[in-house]
């Protein structure tokens, strides 16, 4: 395998109780091909482009410029408070860096004895599917890790070939259904769904779905008939999936997305009865 | 105590509208051994105890009962007792009622039984033709017992670390019955225990706070099969405990010393050591020798405890300011859980203090190899600007895989207990899994002892015991029906348990606020 490739991470966590079964570190990725105006974490969207705006920002004087367009970082200073994050207006950080599957590993070595598995997540982690796939093949190389289970977070887009090149080292995948009827996507992602589509009813052939989360946004995507369709969709496309009901917060998201809303409690239950009706054993709401 | 401020003190206790009859009584009885002098002690180990840099635990000038009593509860089923006049039991209800009333006769420092036995284990072996009905109804009826009876959150109980239908249904009615007491630890062992009985406990802890999970292997290691985990995560030997404990807080030492951590070790530090030694020593002496503890009650005569079973405890506190005081002296910003030269200089202080106790003799501690056992004791709820044992400081705590990491490494070098709160987000609920993977992996990796709690929780743990949150809320008003509920009243005004930033506090037996010194 090749462990000289690189990925670029925008950030990492050794323990996380909400990405996937049992405990996992989580690799969050830089880079998305969305742009969802609800995004909670816009600054893993772009790279970024060494405009150079937050170095003045920083209290710590940690950032620097350098010889990469990147500015660099200096970790002792640093004390993560994402003041640099919060200034950037391109949806990006200085903060990622790129790293081997030889970082990746050492990084999960300490943590591995606590862990269910990995998760990688994004950004969009589908867009370095290859660095993903290294980093899973590694994985499952190395003794001491070669219980974890390695599963991918994605918002549906990549293609069948990227699935494909995945799969076999991958025990499991999570995707993001913002919407089924296009428009209500093209508004919640400033993208098509007809990739997300295919990748859930792949994913599912593969057996490798392993839940489907929709997020649901008062007013877009919530309504009778929509969740109607959805739940026929899903019926058919990804019979066995598990499913997420989540609640779109508007705590925390770009100004663009400042007319969504969260939908009302009761209603994230009223679709959750809805799914269990029509034979989804594992629905959760979040 | 001179004799008109004891008929003050005496005064000011019987006519507390907080304190139950039987809180009045406890005190009085304390406010009674006050009266006496303490067993002879050096100057230099009475200075230190007037200025608390060691501290004996308010137990009381004259210890007439050892702090923690672990009876053989086995032996005592098996053999009946001639004392209470019962027959060994031979059926399941006989044998809880057998036990009920040996409980009531069991003594410590609080008064209550601090060790219940562990349960599941000795209960086994009568449960056979019993059904499943039979058996909870009749469990239930012996937990609300335990819990109206022994009112005191002191009171524990032990399950594990095999899966067994005993195990299960204590679990089960601990979800039921959402009590104070007994406070519950389940043994976990990695070949023994399967995830199955681990993800119930943990369901169970998402409810009531309970039970601690502790390294059964590890506990073997330094205590033999036969041991119990008491009061709060206190590991001791069963058909024994523990004679005293004293503890000496590091935060004092270390602001008796000028220059470095190194010279701190080395000079500063042993001295100190030795004083908490020779307060136990004496208070150990007074309570066999003079007492005769051993010589007359119906435990040692009927051989449910043996003096040979006996250790103490030496108990440290305050590590963290210790180790960010020295850093300071050196002039490094490194902080104890939070920085790796301070965790390193930690770590060096628990494994020289752990030596100097292991060359340190001590009379009537045979259980222990003549030695006492080092403790990470949890607190006192006077204590104010001084953390809990070897604990990250509350609100400062690093995110959970980094603090794991931190504390870890103590856990090897305390025998008789050690403990860290971990506050865990209400997301855990939907994951049991999650805290599976978490309570292995930080028992595999040498953590002798781990305890969460969810953060939205009506049980709160003050420093092992748990209290309701609205049995506090309430307290000034009316009191509680719960011993520990005072302490705790106190601890949550003077410390910061309700801020613990997703974690908790320190631990109490004695209220030094209803002890004259």
């Amino acid at each position: 395998m090749s462990t000289a490739r690189l990925g670029h991470l925008s950030s990492h966590i050794p323990f996380s109780l909400v990405d996937g079964p049992g405990n996992r570190f989580v690799l969050f990725l830089q880079g998305c091909n969305f742009n969802c105006p609800g995004c909670h974490n816009p600054h893993t969207i772009a790279s970024c482009n060494g405009c150079g705006l937050c170095i003045d920002e920083c209290p710590e004087t940690a950032l620097v410029i350098g010889l990469a367009t990147q500015p660099d970082v200096d970790r002792h200073l640093c004390t993560m408070c994402e003041i640099c994050v919060d200034v950037c207006p391109y949806d990006s950080t200085p903060l990622s860096r790129w790293v081997s599957v030889d970082d990746v590993v050492t990084m999960i070595r300490p943590a591995a004895r606590y862990l269910s598995g990995v998760t990688v997540s994004g950004g969009e982690a589908t867009l370095q599917a290859d660095f993903v796939r290294d980093v899973f093949d590694a994985v499952k190389a190395d003794p001491e890790l070669s219980h974890l289970t390695t599963f991918v977070d994605s918002n549906g887009s990549a293609p069948q070939q990227t699935w494909d090149l995945l799969a076999p080292s991958t025990d499991g995948v999570m995707v993001d259904l913002k919407a089924l009827d296009p428009s209500s996507h093209m508004t919640l992602t400033g993208a098509s769904n007809e990739s997300v589509l295919e990748s859930i009813r792949y994913l599912h052939q593969l057996g490798l779905l392993y839940e489907v989360r929709l997020l649901l946004v008062a007013g877009v995507n919530d309504g009778a008939e929509a969740i109607d369709a959805t739940c026929s969709w899903l019926r058919s496309a990804a019979p066995s999936a598990r499913i997420k009901v989540i609640a779109y917060r508007d705590h925390g998201v770009r100004p663009s997305a400042a007319d969504l809303r969260p939908p009302a409690p009761e209603r994230l239950d009223a679709v959750a009865g809805q799914l269990r009706d029509t034979g989804f054993a594992n629905v959760a709401v979040i | 105590m001179q004799v008109p401020e004891l008929k003050d003190h005496v005064e000011s206790i019987i006519t507390d509208r907080t304190l139950s009859f039987h809180l009045r009584r406890h005190y009085l009885a304390s406010a009674a051994e006050s009266v006496l002098d303490h067993p002879p002690i050096s100057d230099e180990c009475r200075e230190a105890l007037d200025k608390r840099i060691i501290c004996d635990m308010f137990e009381g000038n004259a210890p007439y009962r050892p702090r923690y009593i672990l009876p053989d509860y086995a032996k005592a089923l098996a053999q009946g007792s001639e004392y209470l006049e019962l027959p060994p039991p031979d059926d399941f209800d006989d044998a809880l009622n057998f036990l009920l009333i040996l409980y009531t006769q069991v003594p410590s420092i609080t008064g209550y039984p601090v060790y219940l036995g562990n349960l599941d284990t000795l209960l086994l072996p009568y449960a056979d033709g019993i059904d499943d009905e039979h058996l909870y109804r009749s469990l239930r009826r012996f937990w609300v017992a335990l819990d109206r009876m022994l009112p005191d959150g002191f009171v524990h109980t032990n399950i594990g670390p095999t899966d067994n239908r005993i195990a299960r249904a204590i679990l089960r009615l601990e979800r039921e019955l959402l009590q104070i007491v007994p406070n519950l630890t389940l043994k976990v062992d990695p070949d023994l225990t399967p995830d199955a009985l681990l993800h119930e406990a943990v369901e169970t802890v998402f409810v009531t706070g309970k039970p601690h999970f502790v390294n059964h292997s590890l506990m073997v290691r330094d205590l033999g099969e036969d041991y119990g985990v008491v009061s709060c995560y206190n590991s001791l030997m069963v058909g024994g405990g523990a004679l005293t404990l004293a503890r000496l807080n590091l935060k004092e030492v270390a602001l008796r010393h000028s220059g470095s951590a190194d010279s701190f070790i080395s000079d500063t530090l042993p001295p100190y050591v030795e004083l908490n030694a020779q307060l136990i020593e004496a208070r150990i002496r007074y309570l066999v020798e003079e007492v005769g503890f051993f010589e007359s009650d119906f435990l040692a005569r009927e051989g449910l405890i043996d003096i040979d079973r006996f250790s103490a405890m030496y108990g440290i506190v305050g590590l963290a300011e210790c180790v960010d005081t020295l850093m300071a002296y050196e002039g490094r910003d490194a902080r104890y859980g939070h920085d790796a030269e301070a965790n390193e200089l930690s770590y060096r202080i628990t494994e020289a203090i752990g030596e100097m106790v292991r060359n340190r003799p001590m009379p009537y501690t045979a259980g222990s190899g003549g030695r006492c056992l080092l403790h990470s004791q949890a607190g006192l709820d006077t204590d104010d600007g001084v953390t809990a044992g070897t604990r990250i400081p509350i609100g400062t705590e690093p995110g959970m895989f980094d603090h794991i990491m931190a504390v870890t490494p103590h856990h090897d070098r305390f025998p008789a207990g050690i403990s860290d709160i971990f506050h865990v987000e209400d997301t855990a609920r939907r994951n049991p899994e999650a805290m599976v993977d978490i309570v292995r992996g930080a028992l595999d990796g040498g953590m002798r002892d781990f305890t969460f709690n969810l953060s939205s929780n009506e049980f709160i743990r003050i420093t092992g015991y748990l209290v309701r949150k609205s049995d506090i809320a309430g307290f000034d008003e009316h009191g509680g029906r719960h011993g520990s509920t005072t302490f705790a009243a106190g601890s949550v005004r003077n410390s910061k348990v309700e801020d613990r930033a997703i974690k908790r506090v320190a631990i109490r037996e004695h209220s030094p606020t209803r002890s004259p010194q």
